[in-house]
């Protein structure tokens, strides 16, 4: 059964970054397409433990945690870039 | 108020605490070497690095914060829940608003805190704490400070505000004592 | 024992699933960047939060092994998520975004606009 229901939940990730993608594709704004790069890195993560979970490997989780701090570094720098024209003043 | 930490060699003994549970949970053991290096980077990495910051007010009363951590917590559940009703619902519906909070608290730390808790809870994003006081000089009287945030879906202002005030910010204010 | 924990599992990842979805979807139905903010920042940190739920249970489900780093990564989204929501809404405040047409607090969000932007910050007050 539970092979069944990772599937399902795979399934749900997937379409949830489609419509992020969607997004991104769609803007309007510059801050709309972050947003959706944000989303989307974390739907990643969700994505990577789902794929540890089926090989029943625990390996994966530093991928996941590599991601986490990396998508928000890269999030907060982008705004930055965005609100100073700068990333270090 | 304190802004001095209590002992020389532990300035931030909550965030050592910290820094203890995470090396622990990283290395997933409770091996004695394990519990050996974390203790050392708890004590080493806060030693070396509390000078790097601006003092900032400490924590008064660990027992009420530790209570203000599980209500953000479960206010979280039930916001996620409502919010997600929200999207789901219609969209022509929901009634956006910004709001201006007045704010009681004077502390970068504490400001922080409540901005970070107000974004995660009740359907409210919080975007900006104004005017700067950066620029300030030290002297100079404090302005009265604004948080502004975002509301999903606002039934009442002022019962929203009296909400925000009643059950963030006067425990924060307790906690810091400030 | 290992019954329960798998149903234990089960539920915890669909919930998180559903969570994640439901926050996409509000990335994707909402009007504007105000609202479309509450989505990812609110649904998709409880969504996390479930499948990492899951995901201790389950590789705690053989015997002697204890799987709880994961709990790492839902404490650092726990702390980030609403740090990056300030930092995009205020990008949006500063690049002057619209606000759907019936959002009260108009003056609100004129004032915020006034202070994000450079100018702002650096003279007096902007007046009401």
């Amino acid at each position: 059964m539970l092979a069944q229901v990772i599937f399902l939940v795979f399934g749900m990730i997937s379409l949830a970054l489609l419509l992020n993608l969607w997004r991104l594709m769609r803007g309007p704004s510059l801050p709309d397409r972050i947003l959706a790069l944000d989303t989307m890195y974390i739907n990643s993560i969700a994505l990577i433990i789902l794929y540890g979970l089926l090989m029943g490997s625990p390996l994966y989780f530093e991928a996941a945690l590599l991601i986490a701090m990396i998508g928000f570094v890269s999030t907060v720098a982008v705004c930055k870039f965005l609100l100073r024209g700068d990333i270090i003043e | 108020m304190r802004m001095t930490p209590r002992f020389s060699w532990l300035p931030t003994p909550y965030r050592s605490l910290l820094l203890f549970v995470i090396w622990l949970l990283l290395n997933q053991s409770l091996a004695l070497l394990h519990l050996f290096f974390a203790t050392v980077l708890a004590i080493g990495i806060p030693w070396i690095c509390y000078r790097f910051r601006d003092p900032q007010p400490l924590i008064e009363r660990p027992g009420l914060a530790l209570r203000y951590i599980l209500r953000v917590f479960a206010d979280i559940i039930t916001a996620n829940a409502q919010v997600a009703v929200l999207i789901l619902g219609p969209v022509k519906k929901l009634r956006p608003a910004f709001v201006r909070i007045p704010l009681d608290l004077q502390h970068n730390l504490p400001l922080t805190i409540l901005a970070a808790s107000v974004s995660m809870t009740p359907g409210t994003v919080s975007a900006d704490i104004y005017p700067s006081i950066e620029h300030l000089a030290p002297d100079e009287p404090q302005p009265q400070r604004w948080l502004l945030i975002h509301v999903l879906d606002m039934d009442n202002e002022a019962e929203l505000i009296a909400t925000i005030k009643s059950r963030y910010e006067a425990p924060l204010k307790e906690i810091f004592q400030c | 024992m290992n019954h329960w924990l798998e149903w234990a599992v089960a539920f915890f990842l669909l919930l998180g699933g559903s969570f994640v979805l439901i926050g996409s979807i509000g990335l994707v139905r909402m009007p504007d960047f105000f609202t479309r903010l509450h989505g990812p920042t609110k649904a998709t940190t409880l969504g996390m939060g479930g499948i990492l739920l899951g995901s201790i249970f389950y590789f705690s489900m053989s015997p002697e092994t204890l799987s709880v780093h994961e709990m790492l990564i839902t404490i650092f989204l726990l702390i980030t998520a609403p740090v990056s929501a300030h930092m995009l809404i205020k990008t949006a405040l500063h690049h002057r975004l619209k606000a759907v047409e019936h959002t009260q607090g108009e003056q609100e969000l004129k004032r915020g606009q006034a202070f994000a932007s450079k100018e702002g910050n650096r003279s007096e007050t902007p007046d009401d």
